[in-house]
């Protein structure tokens, strides 16, 4: 293909986008994967808005915070229920947990950004260190989701009361539910669950996704492929995507724990 | 420089042109016309598969007393025992003919036919920038047809929701027998068909940026590429909402969430289900659905641009206006939604406010239809086939539009909702005049595309029927709205008040039959001019674009030197003075202002100096190439 041979001149004449050359010297892939990073935008942009049509049909806690309890009823305070870290348990830790996952997730976006940055140098040392670190990164935070996943559908020590329909006898009745699945859960209205698990599940897919890519490309940089290639565009091209998942997190972040 | 990159490219397709092999060129080809063609083929057999299902339930729409034993054949058990048509079969086939019309044919064997192919062969480049991902595009697109196709054949039926699928009846599986297996086939088969429109998507924006022949700039490519990338962008950032709400769809189908769904009882039972909003799959569905509209009609509207200018041999009226316009209805169609759903119980204020954006559209679609108008006016029009149909979009693009107008007023739809008012509306102005821009481009293109002609007189037949068989079916189709008929009833005659349009319905379907039969004359004009045609002369139109300077079976890589430079815009046509540069009454876009010193406009001749120092002294193509005649 034409894009991938060697760069044109580009006369003063003429604009980039005269024809003939590529403009802004941005190669078909690397055009491709913004294209499709803006398609999933719009995708995560779709389950989020849904999220927040969800949440706001029903009532929000309105008695003051140190009263809370979780009821179906009501919305929950993120807060409340997201208060848990691993060797720490019964004390409460608001968000502690996943401030570290997200910490881990933003650094591991600046040991992209440094094997991009080491790519550009032609540096395979350095790509393979910082690769080796990002891939770290991703698989640690994959690690902290699935405990994350696992203290939400275990649940509390305490449980909660909630009113089911029992199908045996054709009937409503109380019992204590623990933890969270795709039916009720005993931290709020079974949605809540729902989403949580659909949305954070989703963007887990796409981290799990890019912690391949960053292998593959980790072991294409270590066997020298770029190398002999001549250039390390991949490690960019995968770096956007790695970057893109971390800035979806970040509204995942703000959306399921700040808000 | 360029040529050493292009020459680059010739080589490559030499490599091509020695490895191919039978699997290689017609089913796993990355040649974007084959995979063209492969779309198109496609298209067409998923075309006569979803008339003969409207075929079927206009049947017992126009005859509801008929004994209908002889299709037994065909549908098996669907007929009962008094040779009446099943009535959740006819939910069925309705949702099918739907889908199958809008997604199957109209996207992907418009969409995936025509911008695969013209695209690389009206910008000038080998192929699309990833040819695989193109190959995989196709298969994608097959997977999802195979999923949809055998879902027809399912126990309980293919889905019967509607073709836009809202829960809770899509998402509960005892709410009818097409909620069953057929609903999750086409949960499946939609999820594959979105993958396939985002690879062929990402590929056609992408070439369209990457690829351009020197000189062609954006303000010089012709109107059809300009709607194929507006159209891939559209697609682009409307399709993957879907695949969210399917996703969200499936969890509640399959895995007990509720997303959708809340406090139901079904046949006293309570579902689990709470707290969840059907509403919002509408607003998914939608934010997809509408934008969906204008991906089957811009290229449609593109293809008409190219077509109408060529055979009325003057310039396209207005290109910068056509671009504009149609980047206008790009913009308008994400933000107009909700006027699908006024009867949803959504906020009134609300719905003025769809209702006022809904309403613009009016105006880009006015700038393009006066366009065509004023294109055709004192031109020196030859009526091809490809011509007729165009102007038949041309037609219904205006008198559907027209009561799109009357549509969007919140208060009006309140009264039309859902009655086939609506469905005759979106038949004339989407689905006809998509399907006629789609009939268009494979009548003007079928010359580049198989080295042969289509037959004029069976084109004219086609036409003519088809047109007038449209307008018999569609236009009376609004008085049985206004009478309130709904959209989607199996039997009208069980009610009252609809006896009296017994025989205007009757009178639909003997229309409806007369014109699907008439779309056997363009299958069989189609199937034989492939191989039997009259052989096609170079450039069979005289037209201007860069397709008709590429060989008549033009190989891998489509030009057998270097590629041709473009000096021009696509629309030098019947140009004043071109005889005394000899040429005829067109200039194509790879002649150099240099060459037509008596025609030019005094901008055009300042051009002549950057085409001299960058272009003509690198371009070796130019000198030994005769325009045909």
């Amino acid at each position: 293909m034409a894009s991938t041979s060697a760069s044109v001149e580009q006369s003063k004449k003429t604009s980039a986008w005269f024809g003939g050359v590529r403009p802004m010297d941005a190669s078909y892939g690397k055009l491709m994967m913004w294209f499709f990073l803006l398609s999933d935008a719009f995708s995560f942009s779709g389950l989020l808005i849904a999220y927040g049509l969800i949440r706001f049909e029903h009532p929000a806690y309105t008695g003051s915070p140190a009263d809370f309890v979780a009821s179906d009823a009501y919305w929950p305070i993120p807060e409340k229920i997201y208060n848990a870290f691993p060797f720490f348990h019964g004390i409460d830790l608001p968000l502690v947990f996943v401030g570290l996952m997200t910490f881990i997730l933003i650094m591991s976006s600046v040991t992209m950004v440094l094997a991009v940055e080491a790519g550009h140098r032609k540096d395979r040392k350095d790509v393979e260190k910082w690769m080796l670190w990002t891939i770290l990164g991703g698989i640690t935070f994959l690690g902290c989701q699935a405990w994350e996943w696992t203290h939400f559908i275990v649940g509390t020590d305490e449980g909660a009361t909630r009113t089911v329909w029992n199908y045996i006898s054709n009937s409503w009745e109380t019992t204590t539910i623990y933890g969270a699945n795709l039916r009720v859960n005993e931290y709020g209205p079974a949605p809540f669950a729902n989403l949580f698990f659909f949305i954070t599940g989703f963007h887990g897919f796409h981290v799990f996704s890019g912690v391949l890519l960053n292998i593959l490309i980790f072991h294409n940089a270590a066997f020298g492929v770029y190398e002999k290639r001549g250039h390390y565009e991949m490690v960019e091209k995968v770096g956007l995507y790695w970057h893109f998942v971390d800035l979806v997190w970040v509204f995942v972040f703000t959306f399921f724990y700040l808000v | 420089m360029a040529v050493a990159v292009q020459h680059d490219d010739a080589h490559v397709h030499d490599e091509h042109e020695h490895h191919e092999n039978f699997i290689t060129k017609y089913i796993f080809s990355t040649d974007h016309k084959m995979i063209a063609k492969q779309f198109l083929i496609s298209g067409i057999l998923w075309a006569f598969i979803g008339g003969l299902l409207s075929i079927l339930f206009r049947l017992q729409l126009g005859f509801p007393e008929m004994d209908l034993s002889f299709l037994r054949f065909l549908l098996g058990d669907w007929i009962d025992a008094t040779g009446k048509l099943d009535p959740e079969f006819y939910l069925a086939l309705v949702t099918m003919h739907g889908t199958i019309m809008v997604f199957f044919v109209l996207t992907a064997g418009l969409s995936g036919t025509f911008s695969n192919f013209l695209i690389p062969l009206q910008i000038g480049a080998r192929d699309m920038a990833s040819g695989f991902m193109n190959m995989l595009s196709f298969w994608f697109f097959f997977v999802s047809s195979v999923l949809m196709f055998q879902s027809l054949f399912l126990e309980n039926g293919p889905a019967a929701g509607g073709w836009v699928v809202y829960p809770p009846l899509s998402a509960l599986p005892q709410a009818l027998k097409g909620s069953g297996d057929g609903m999750t086939y086409w949960l499946l088969s939609m999820t594959f068909f979105i993958v396939s429109q985002l690879l062929g998507g990402i590929n056609y924006i992408t070439t369209v940026i990457n690829l351009r022949t020197k000189g062609m700039s954006f303000s010089r490519l012709p109107l059809t590429i300009w709607a194929f990338f507006i159209t891939a962008i559209i697609g682009l950032l409307s399709f993957p909402v879907l695949f969210s709400a399917a996703l969200l769809l499936m969890f509640d189908r399959m895995l007990g969430t509720s997303f959708y769904l809340s406090d139901i009882y079904v046949a006293g039972q309570a579902l689990h289900h709470t707290g969840g909003s059907a509403i919002l799959y509408q607003h998914l569905f939608w934010f997809l659905g509408h934008p969906e509209v204008y991906i089957v009609l811009l290229p449609a509207l593109g293809i008409s641009s190219e077509v109408i200018a060529t055979n009325a041999r003057k310039p396209i009226f207005g290109y910068k206006a056509m671009i504009l316009s149609m980047l206008g209805i790009a913009v308008l169609s994400f933000i107009v939604w909700a006027h699908h759903m006024f009867v949803t119980g959504m906020n009134p204020f609300l719905g003025t406010i769809f209702m006022f954006l809904t309403l613009i559209i009016a105006v880009p679609s006015a700038v393009k239809a006066f366009n065509y108008i004023t294109t055709l006016w004192r031109g020196n029009i030859r009526f091809t086939p490809a011509m007729l149909f165009s102007i038949g979009l041309v037609s219904f693009f205006i008198s559907g539009g027209v009561t799109g107008i009357i549509l969007g007023n919140s208060a009006l739809d309140i009264y039309l909702h859902d009655t086939y008012y609506v469905v005759a509306h979106f038949h004339l102005v989407m689905g006809s005049a998509s399907f006629f821009g789609m009939m268009a481009g494979v009548y003007h293109w079928f010359p580049k595309m198989f080295g042969r002609m289509m037959d004029d007189r069976l084109g004219y037949i086609h036409f003519w029927f088809t047109f007038a068989g449209v307008y018999l079916v569609f236009f009376p189709m609004h008085f049985i709205g206004i009478a309130g008929f709904p959209r989607r009833y199996y039997s009208f005659t069980a009610f009252d008040a609809f006896r009296i349009m017994a025989d205007l319905n009757s009178f639909i379907s003997i229309a409806a039959i007369l014109t699907f039969s008439a779309q056997l004359v363009f299958g069989f004009n189609f199937f034989y001019s492939i191989f039997r045609g009259r052989r096609a002369p170079l450039n069979p139109w005289n037209s201007n674009t860069l397709e008709w300077t590429t060989p008549i079976n033009p190989g891998h890589g489509n030009w057998v030197g270097q590629i041709p430079y473009v000096y021009r815009w696509a629309y030098d046509y019947s140009k004043p003075n071109a005889e005394q540069d000899g040429f005829t009454d067109f200039i194509p876009q790879n002649v150099p202002y240099s060459q037509t010193p008596n025609s030019n406009l005094p901008y055009e001749n300042e051009l002549i100096e950057i085409e001299k120092e960058e272009m003509l002294p690198t371009d070796t193509t130019l000198h030994t190439e005769k325009v045909p005649e």
